[in-house]
């Protein structure tokens, strides 16, 4: 009885807190049209000038200067620079998290409003909700997307779960759906996190640095169940990342950026056949490669230290 | 692990008798007049004696109690809610939530009673009072605490804040909530007892206070004790609820390797 009230009460106050907080936002399925037909999307994601300064008049921090970018559906992009240079600024545009301050940013071929994209995102933190298990954490984002939403209640113990267990095994995590996240490793916790940005089928992925905070061998093995995902998922991916070896083994373009504010200096194509291995990244053209977009950050560093000293 | 737990509240339960045993043994040395402080079996006896007098005084003080708590619960939730969520608000109304915080409870009594009149109402109004403000620092503080990258993963999927607070901010400030609701129902007890003792003519601070003008001392602290026992009693029942409410909070302890 006393329970029941004390929720009751609770409730009460966080729709009002809510109600609050909500007013000044969109009503939320304005811009939700069909997807955009196959075959008339040129590119899934396009950036034309797009400048991002955080702050205003004397406080004002460039973190990207006139940015022209154009990936194509299904390309695996890899966003390579000095640290600070923009790269995560460029997803968070992609993925509507900020607004560019001046140019265009076109996803999906509609531009970035005032409202997200609804793509799949993972960061360096696993961020798994501790009190779920594996399952339902990777089932969050149905929670949140139509049309899954509307039929989450009806289906999260029958459709959802399998599909959330196919991915499961797929990355090798098969049989842990129901373990908590305490009970994973690192490793295994970045693997449900690829699950989970891909849960709800994403037509866009966005990786920032997602293996940043893990060993060698741990990271090599991520490498090529992200590879075997995106091969059999296709969707587009945006991957920021510090590594080359990881840029070279993963993307099938590589973009290296300058440092701060951020602007795209070189864009190459990787050509090599997939699916890639770990030896690969030994083989002199890969090595080449690698050496090659290490000059081009050398380069960008060394400018960014002598323009500011 | 199980035989150290039983050994820590042996070594509790032994205390506790420790303390009484030492208490009663003072009392017959010095040879302690009942009127200054009444041995426990003295205290014992009386509680037994006057229990059926007692108890509808202790089934007063449990409701406006509880009554103060519940309401207090909801106000702290919906401030710390509000307060929690944006940072706008929380800057706002820290400072006049503080300052109202730092007042002692007993001032406001006499304004209760001159709007209401004595009784229970006044006693209702200082539990809520005195026993919201934890709520709302700890349901503040819980969804401050929110992982920005999981927020920025949720925004990009189009949630809203709703959304979010609903699956993620509210159960990660279940192990805050929980832990302010063992402070607050304390607090709530003693703001209705305060106000009972000032203003009220019913309560177990009622009979405390008429008890204490009639030089009945033994019934003074038999007052005491059931205070001591309720207040332990309430408090056992919501940390029984945190635990099983939120365990995965403290769950991590025994991580089973894979």
């Amino acid at each position: 009885m006393v329970k029941s009230l004390i929720f009751r009460g609770a409730k009460a106050g966080i729709q009002l807190a809510c109600t609050l907080a909500v007013m000044r936002m969109h009503p939320q399925d304005q811009f939700d049209g069909q997807p955009v037909p196959e075959g008339t999307a040129v590119s899934a994601i396009e950036l034309s000038e797009a400048v991002v300064t955080f702050g205003r008049g004397d406080r004002a921090v460039p973190a990207l200067s006139k940015t022209t970018l154009k990936i194509a559906d299904g390309e695996f992009v890899a966003l390579v620079g000095p640290s600070g240079c923009g790269k995560s600024t460029i997803l968070r545009l992609v993925s509507g998290l900020v607004q560019p301050t001046s140019g265009v940013v076109i996803v999906g071929g509609r531009e970035v409003a005032a409202r997200a994209m609804r793509v799949g995102m993972a960061f360096q933190n696993p961020t798994m909700l501790p009190w779920m298990t594996i399952e339902r954490n990777i089932m969050l984002p149905l929670k949140i997307v139509e049309p899954f939403r509307s039929s989450f209640r009806k289906l999260r113990n029958t459709e959802f779960r399998d599909k959330a267990n196919a991915l499961l095994e797929q990355v090798g995590l098969k049989g842990f759906g129901n373990r908590y996240p305490w009970q994973l490793s690192g490793g295994m916790l970045q693997r449900a996190n690829l699950c989970r940005a891909l849960i709800h089928q994403p037509r866009m992925l966005l990786l920032d640095e997602p293996f940043g905070a893990l060993d060698q061998f741990t990271r090599e093995e991520l490498w090529a169940i992200l590879q075997n995902l995106w091969m059999t998922h296709r969707p587009t991916v945006l991957l920021v990342t510090h590594d080359l070896r990881e840029a070279g083994f993963l993307a099938s373009r590589i973009c290296v950026m300058s440092a701060r504010p951020g602007r795209i200096l070189d864009d190459s194509r990787v050509e090599f056949a997939r699916p890639r291995t770990v030896a690969m990244t030994f083989e002199p053209h890969f090595v080449a490669l690698n050496q090659k977009l290490r000059a081009f950050i050398e380069d960008a560093r060394s400018a960014a230290t002598q323009g500011t000293g | 692990m199980f035989g150290i737990d039983i050994r820590q509240k042996a070594w509790s339960a032994g205390l506790i008798v420790l303390f009484f045993v030492a208490w009663e043994l003072f009392c017959v040395i010095t040879g302690m007049s009942d009127l200054v402080l009444p041995r426990p079996s003295q205290v014992f006896v009386t509680l037994v004696q006057r229990f059926p007098v007692l108890w509808p005084h202790i089934l007063q003080t449990l409701g406006t109690t509880m009554f103060g708590f519940v309401l207090g619960v909801a106000l702290g939730v919906t401030l710390g809610a509000i307060i929690g969520v944006s940072k706008t608000a929380y800057d706002t109304c820290y400072p006049l939530l503080i300052g109202f915080s730092s007042i002692p409870k007993v001032a406001v009594v006499p304004i209760f009673v001159l709007w209401f009149g004595s009784g229970t109402v006044p006693a209702v109004l200082t539990a809520l009072s005195i026993c919201f403000f934890p709520i709302v620092v700890n349901i503040a503080t819980g969804l401050a605490t929110t992982e920005p990258e999981l927020e920025d993963v949720l925004k990009a999927l189009g949630a809203s804040k709703f959304d979010i607070l609903w699956n993620v901010g509210l159960p990660r400030t279940m192990p805050f909530f929980f832990a302010s609701l063992k402070v607050a129902i304390s607090y709530a007890f003693v703001g209705a007892v305060l106000s009972e003792t000032v203003a009220s003519n019913r309560g177990i601070g009622n009979v405390m206070m008429t008890a204490s003008s009639n030089f009945n001392v033994p019934l003074v602290f038999a007052g005491l004790f059931v205070l001591a026992g309720l207040g332990v009693a309430l408090y056992a029942v919501f940390s029984l609820i945190e635990g099983r409410v939120t365990g995965w909070a403290t769950r991590k302890n025994d991580v089973i390797a894979t």
